[in-house]
C-alpha cells in the first residue's frame, strides 16, 4: 500500500475514533506536542498509560476482592485512573471512571464490581483501539511518510 | 431565911429604879426574842439572802442576849445561886456568841458594802446603754426617713413635684415650722423664693446671691446653721417669738454634661440652690447631728433628680422633635411619588400621542420626496424630514431617559456579534466623516472575542452616540476607536475610584476609546458633559445642534451594563478622548457536546514562547504528569517532575519560576505545600508562582486555593493554547486568578 493510501487510511481511523467517543480534544493536544524535539511523545505517553492502568486496574480487582472492601482506596485507585484516563483524553474510560468514583462514595459493592468490568472493558476497547492506530503510524513512518495531522473542523 | 443559898442583889427590888429596870430587861427580852423571828420570817421569805451562816450566828446571838436579859429578871429579887449559875452560863455563851459574830461581821460587812457598789455600777451601765441605744435609734430612724424621702423624691420625674415632696417630707420628718427653696434666677445674680411649705404661693422675693452668709453655705457641702435674721430666713410673719434655729443647705443644679465627670463637687461653674430650714420657734430645739446629716443627704439626691428629670425632659422633646420630622419626611415622600407617577402617565400618554404624528409626517414626507418635485419643493420638503426626523429623535430620547431615571429600563440581552456592531458603526459614521474630510479607524484587540452577550442595540448606540460626537466636534485630523478587553489592573483606574469591576468567570470588559483630534473640551466643563440638556457654550458648538441628552443617556445605557464612561481632554484645541467599559458576557464555549466537537488546531504561533522558564510539575499520576511536561517542553520551559509532596519541598528553589501542582488527589496535600512554599520564600519576589491544577473549580476549591496563597487554578485536562495563555498572563501579572 502506498504512502497516500494508508495516510488516508490512518486519518479515517483516527475520525472514526473521535466520532465514536473513544477519544476526545486531549488527545489532539498530546499530538500537537509531538515535534521534531519530541517524536516520540505521544507513543510514551501512551505506553505509560497502559502500563499504569493496567497496575491500576489490578489493584482494583485486589481490592474489590477483600472481604472487607476499602473503598477509601478502592477511591483512590479509581481517582488516579481518572487522572490518567482524561490527561492523554481516553474519554470512555474516563466516564467510566466518573460513573466508578460516584457508587464508590456510596460503598455499593455489587454496583462497584459491575463498573469494575465495564471500566475494563471500555479500557481494553481503547487499548486496542490506540495500538491499532500507532501500529498504522509506525507503518506510515517505516514507509517514509510523515504522520498527517489531524484537522478536523465540524 | 437561911441555907437557901440566895444571892442577894444589890439593891433593894423595890426601888422605883430597880423597877425600871427590871421593866427594861422584860422589853428587852421580848425585843432579843422577837428579833430572830422576824428575821428567820423574813429570809425564808426573800429568796436570795446569801449569808444564811451569819444569820444563825447573829440568831444565836440575839436569842443569848435574851435569855441573859430575861435570866436577868430572876435576879433582882432573891434568888438562888442555881440562878445566878444559869445567868453566868448565857452570859458566858453570850459574849463567845457576840464575839463570834462580830468577828465575823468584819468579814462580812465590806462584802456588803461592795455589793451596793455593783449595784450602783450596773445602775449606771444600764443608764448609759439606754442612752447609747436611744443615739442608735435616732440614727436608724434618720436612715429610715432619709430613704423614704429619697424614695419619695426620686418616684416622680416632674420637677414642681419633687420640690414640693422634698419640703413636705423634710417638713414632717422633722417637724419644721418652714423649709424653703430658693432658686438662682436666669442672670445668676439673684435667688428668688420658689417654693415653701406652709405658705401656698410665694410671692417672689429675691435676694441677691453674693451676701456673705450665702457664700458661706455655698461654699461648703454641709448643712450650715444660720441666722434666723438673715434676709434668706426672714419669711415667716415676725412675731414676738423667740425665732427657732435655721440651718441652710446649697443644692447644685446639674447641667444634662456634668454626668459625665465622676466627682461632681469639684466642678468650677456651678450653680446652687438653697434650701433653708427653720425649727418651730419657742421649742428650745436644737439641730442635732443627725438631722443635718438628714439634711444633707436629702438636699444630695434633690440635686440628682431634679437632672434626671431634665434629662427626661430633653429626650421627651427630642422625641417630639423627631416625630414631627418623621410625619413631615413621609408627607414628602408620599408627594414625590405622586408627582412621579404623573409624569409617567403623562409620559405614557404622550408616548403614542407623539409619536403618531411624528410617524405620520416622517412618512409621507418620504414618501413625497419620492414624488416629482421642483428643485425648489424638494429643498423644502428634505428640511421638513430632516427637522421631523430630528424630532422624532428628541422625542424618543426625552422617553428613554425618564424610563432610564425611572430605573425601568432593562436591557435586551442576547448573544450578537460585536465585530459586526462596531463595523456597522464604521459604515454609518464613514459617510459623514468622509465629507468632513475626517479619517476613522478601527482597532479591535486580537482577544477581543467575536460574540458576546449583551443589549446590542444600545451598545451600538452608545458607541454611535460617542463617535458622533467625535465627529461632530472635529473639523480636521482623524478619529481613532480602539477597543479590546480589560485586563485586572486596567480595570481600576485611578481616575474612576468609584468603579470597582469584579471579573468572573464569564464576563469580561469591555473597553471603548475614541480619540479625536477636535475642538476639545475644557476642563471645567468635563463634569458637566453628562448632565442633561447642558451644552458648552463655545461658539464653535452652538450650531452643531443636538440636545444635550445624548451622552446622558449613554451614561444611563453604560451604567446598566455595570460600566463606567468618561471623558479626558488636555484643553481647548487639544482633541479629547472618550472611553467607557461595559460589562458583557461571554456566551457558552461549545466544549463537551454530543458530537465530538473538534476545535480547529491552530497555526503555530511561531518559536517556543518561553524559552528556557524554569518549572517545577509536582503530580503523583504518571501519565499526566508526562502530559503536562509534555506541554510544557512543547512551549520551551525546563521542566522538573516530582511526584511526591516531600520531594516538592526539597526541590523547589527560587530559580523555579512557575510551580504546577496537582491539588485534586486525595492524600496528598497540595495545599499543604503550597503553605510551606509560601514560608520558604519570604520576599515576594523569590517566590515561585504556584498554579493549581484541579479537575473541579467549585467554589471550595477555589477559596482554598486563594487562602494559602497560590496565584491561580487551572482545570484539567489543559490544552496547549491555555497553558500558553496562562502562562503569559502569569509572567505579565503574577496573578492569575483562574482560567478554565
Amino acid at each position: 500500500m502506498e504512502v497516500g493510501q494508508m495516510q488516508r487510511r490512518l486519518v479515517d481511523y483516527t475520525k472514526s475514533l473521535f466520532m465514536e467517543g473513544f477519544l476526545d480534544a486531549q488527545f489532539l493536544q498530546l499530538q500537537q506536542l509531538q515535534d521534531e524535539s519530541n517524536p516520540d511523545f505521544v507513543v510514551e505517553v501512551v505506553s505509560l498509560f497502559f502500563d499504569d492502568s493496567e497496575k491500576l486496574l489490578n489493584d482494583l480487582t485486589m481490592a474489590l476482592d477483600q472481604p472487607n472492601v476499602d473503598f477509601k482506596k478502592v477511591d483512590a485507585h479509581v481517582h488516579q485512573l481518572k487522572g490518567s484516563s482524561s490527561s492523554i483524553g481516553a474519554q470512555r474510560v474516563k466516564n467510566a471512571c466518573i460513573a466508578f468514583r460516584s457508587f464508590c462514595e456510596e460503598q455499593n459493592i455489587d454496583a462497584t464490581l459491575r463498573c469494575l468490568q465495564q471500566v475494563k472493558q471500555e479500557y481494553y476497547l481503547v487499548k486496542n483501539k490506540l495500538e491499532t492506530m500507532l501500529r498504522l503510524e509506525q507503518q506510515i513512518v517505516a514507509a517514509g511518510g510523515s504522520i498527517p495531522m489531524i484537522e478536523l473542523g465540524f | 431565911m437561911d441555907s437557901c443559898n440566895c444571892i442577894e442583889p444589890q439593891w433593894p427590888p423595890d426601888d422605883l429604879l430597880m423597877k425600871y429596870q427590871y421593866i427594861s430587861d422584860f422589853f428587852i427580852a421580848l425585843a432579843y426574842f422577837s428579833i430572830p423571828l422576824e428575821l428567820i420570817y423574813f429570809v425564808k421569805k426573800s429568796a436570795v439572802f446569801p449569808y444564811r451562816w451569819v444569820l444563825v450566828q447573829f440568831g444565836a446571838f440575839i436569842v443569848l442576849c435574851g435569855a441573859t436579859h430575861l435570866i436577868n429578871l430572876w435576879t433582882f429579887t432573891m434568888h438562888t445561886r442555881t440562878v445566878a449559875m444559869v445567868m453566868t452560863t448565857a452570859k458566858v455563851f453570850t459574849a463567845v456568841v457576840s464575839c463570834a459574830t462580830a468577828l465575823m461581821l468584819v468579814h462580812i460587812i465590806p462584802d456588803l458594802l461592795s455589793v451596793k457598789t455593783r449595784e450602783l455600777f450596773l445602775k449606771n451601765k444600764a443608764a448609759e446603754l439606754d442612752r447609747e441605744m436611744g443615739l442608735i435609734r435616732t440614727q436608724e430612724e434618720t436612715g429610715r426617713h432619709s430613704r423614704m424621702l429619697t424614695h419619695e423624691i426620686r418616684s416622680t420625674l416632674d420637677r414642681h413635684t419633687i420640690l414640693k415632696t422634698t419640703l413636705v417630707e423634710l417638713g414632717r420628718t422633722l417637724a419644721l415650722e418652714e423649709c424653703a427653696l430658693w432658686m438662682p434666677t436666669r442672670t445668676g445674680l439673684e435667688l428668688q423664693l420658689s417654693y415653701t411649705l406652709r405658705q401656698q404661693n410665694p410671692v417672689g422675693y429675691t435676694v441677691p446671691i453674693h451676701l456673705p452668709v450665702i457664700n458661706q453655705v455655698f461654699s461648703s457641702s454641709h448643712a450650715v446653721k444660720i441666722s434666723p435674721k438673715c434676709p434668706v430666713a426672714r419669711i415667716r410673719p415676725a412675731g414676738k417669738y423667740m425665732p427657732g434655729e435655721v440651718v441652710a443647705v446649697r443644692v447644685p443644679l446639674l447641667h444634662l454634661s456634668n454626668f459625665q465627670i465622676n466627682d461632681w463637687p469639684e466642678l468650677s461653674t456651678k450653680r446652687y440652690a438653697l434650701m433653708v430650714l427653720m425649727l418651730p420657734s419657742d421649742s428650745a430645739r436644737q439641730w442635732h447631728v443627725h438631722e443635718l446629716e438628714l439634711v444633707e443627704v436629702v438636699a444630695d439626691q434633690v440635686a440628682v433628680a431634679l437632672s434626671h428629670a431634665a434629662i427626661l425632659e430633653e429626650s421627651m422633646r427630642a422625641r417630639d422633635l423627631l416625630m414631627e420630622q418623621n410625619v413631615a419626611l413621609d408627607l414628602a415622600r408620599r408627594e414625590a411619588e405622586t408627582a412621579i407617577r404623573a409624569r409617567n402617565d403623562f409620559l405614557a400618554v404622550m408616548n403614542h400621542e407623539m409619536r403618531t404624528p411624528m410617524h405620520a409626517i416622517i412618512a409621507l414626507s418620504s414618501l413625497l420626496q419620492e414624488t416629482e418635485l421642483t428643485p425648489e419643493q424638494r429643498l423644502m420638503v428634505e428640511t421638513i424630514l430632516k427637522s421631523s426626523n430630528l424630532l422624532s429623535t428628541l422625542i424618543n430620547d426625552v422617553l428613554d431617559l425618564s424610563r432610564l431615571e425611572d430605573g425601568s429600563l432593562q436591557l435586551d440581552l442576547g448573544t450578537f456579534n460585536l465585530f459586526a456592531v462596531f463595523r456597522e458603526v464604521l459604515n454609518l459614521i464613514k459617510p459623514i466623516a468622509s465629507v468632513k474630510k475626517l479619517h476613522v479607524s478601527l482597532n479591535l484587540a486580537p482577544d477581543l472575542p467575536e460574540y458576546a452577550i449583551g443589549d446590542e442595540k444600545r451598545l451600538m448606540q452608545t458607541i454611535l452616540n460617542v463617535v458622533g460626537n467625535a465627529v461632530k466636534f472635529s473639523k480636521e485630523g482623524s478619529i481613532s476607536i480602539t477597543a479590546f478587553v480589560a485586563k485586572s489592573e486596567l480595570l481600576r483606574d485611578s481616575r474612576t475610584p468609584e468603579f470597582f469591576p469584579v471579573p468572573s468567570d464569564n464576563h469580561f470588559y469591555l473597553r471603548v476609546q475614541v480619540k479625536d483630534s477636535g475642538v476639545g473640551i475644557s476642563p471645567q466643563d468635563i463634569p458637566k458633559l453628562f448632565t442633561k440638556f447642558a451644552q458648552t457654550q463655545s461658539t464653535a458648538t452652538r450650531n452643531s445642534g443636538g440636545s444635550g441628552l445624548g451622552l446622558a443617556i449613554c451614561k444611563r445605557f453604560v451604567n446598566l451594563m455595570e460600566g463606567h464612561i468618561w471623558i479626558e481632554s488636555e484643553g481647548l484645541g487639544k482633541g479629547c478622548t472618550a472611553i467607557f467599559m461595559v460589562k458583557l458576557g461571554i456566551p457558552e464555549r461549545l466544549n463537551e457536546p454530543k458530537l465530538p466537537f473538534m476545535p480547529k488546531v491552530p497555526t503555530n504561533h511561531g518559536p517556543t514562547a518561553f524559552p528556557g522558564l524554569k518549572v517545577l510539575v509536582m503530580d503523583e499520576n504518571g501519565v499526566s504528569r508526562m502530559v503536562t511536561k509534555g506541554l510544557l517542553v512543547h512551549l520551551g520551559c525546563d521542566v522538573t517532575m516530582v511526584s511526591s509532596s516531600e520531594e516538592c519541598l526539597r526541590v523547589v528553589s527560587h530559580e523555579h519560576k512557575v510551580v504546577f501542582m496537582d491539588v485534586c488527589v486525595p492524600g496528598m496535600d497540595g495545599y499543604e505545600v503550597a503553605i510551606r512554599i509560601n514560608e520558604k520564600f519570604t520576599k515576594r519576589h523569590e517566590r515561585p508562582i504556584i498554579v493549581a491544577l484541579t479537575g473541579n473549580t467549585d467554589k471550595v476549591t477555589k477559596e482554598n486555593c486563594m487562602r494559602v496563597g497560590m496565584d491561580g487554578i487551572i482545570l484539567k485536562p489543559v490544552s496547549l493554547d491555555k497553558m500558553r495563555s496562562v502562562l503569559s498572563d502569569l509572567l505579565e501579572h503574577r496573578v492569575l486568578f483562574e482560567a478554565i
